[in-house]
């Protein structure tokens, strides 16, 4: 009985105060951060990690890309799909 | 002048030595329109992405080079009549991307200096040869 009860508190603290590792955490630009000014198109695993598994751009809200290197993120990554370096449509990239 | 680089596939049909003419002739076109050729790389036999003209691999190559903005047209209509060229892109290197080449350059430098002395120990000089030709 007491075990029952343990396990209800336990998930109810769980619901009301998400753990502080979620709120810490605070998505920041990498670019920014650590002062990359060009993005080459020819580093198709570097610009995979934009990608999700279909070979789309992943949004910024999730990315936390900044607005200005989101786009020289976008047009890096059309540039090496025309050179065939990433694919434009496919399943399970990674 | 401006700087310029510009990847070009070839078919894979090629042999070696008819890819490396194919590579001799932009280089030659460019140097004939005024250009000076700056950094060389030969990416090899690479797969494609995606098939391109029912193939599935191609030979990736490299040059940048300063040049006047005229001779990228006269440059894309070479390849345009080229059909061992299946895909090309020319790009204008801005000061940021420049810097990034240059970092590039000196970081497979050091790599293809590493390499000559490996190949030698296996007993292969003739690869590391290669190798030195592709840096110039």
């Amino acid at each position: 009985m007491a075990e029952y009860y343990n396990k209800n508190n336990n998930s109810e603290i769980r619901y009301l105060t998400p753990s502080a590792v979620d709120l810490n955490k605070k998505k920041y630009c990498r670019f920014k951060k650590l002062g990359i000014k060009y993005i080459d198109y020819k580093d198709p695993d570097f610009l995979k990690k934009f990608l999700n598994e279909q070979g789309k751009l992943l949004p910024r809200r999730l990315t936390g890309t900044s607005l200005k290197f989101q786009r020289k993120v976008a047009q890096a990554v059309k540039r090496a799909r025309h050179l065939a370096l990433l694919p434009y449509v496919t399943d399970m990239m990674k | 002048m401006n700087h310029y680089e510009t990847v070009f596939i070839l078919t894979p049909v090629l042999s070696d030595n008819q890819m490396r003419e194919a590579v001799d002739k932009f280089k030659s076109v460019l140097i004939q329109g005024g250009a000076t050729i700056t950094h060389e790389e030969n990416w090899g036999l690479r797969k494609l992405a995606y098939p391109i003209q029912k193939k599935h691999t191609g030979f990736y190559n490299l040059l940048q080079f300063d040049a006047a903005p005229e001779l990228i047209a006269v440059l894309e209509t070479q390849y345009r009549r080229d059909e061992r060229v299946i895909r090309f892109l020319t790009f204008h290197l801005d000061k940021y991307a420049y810097e990034y080449t240059e970092k590039r350059r000196n970081n497979r430098k050091e790599k293809s200096e590493q390499l000559p002395i490996d190949f030698v120990e296996i007993g292969q000089p003739y690869v590391a040869d290669e190798i030195i030709d592709e840096e110039e």
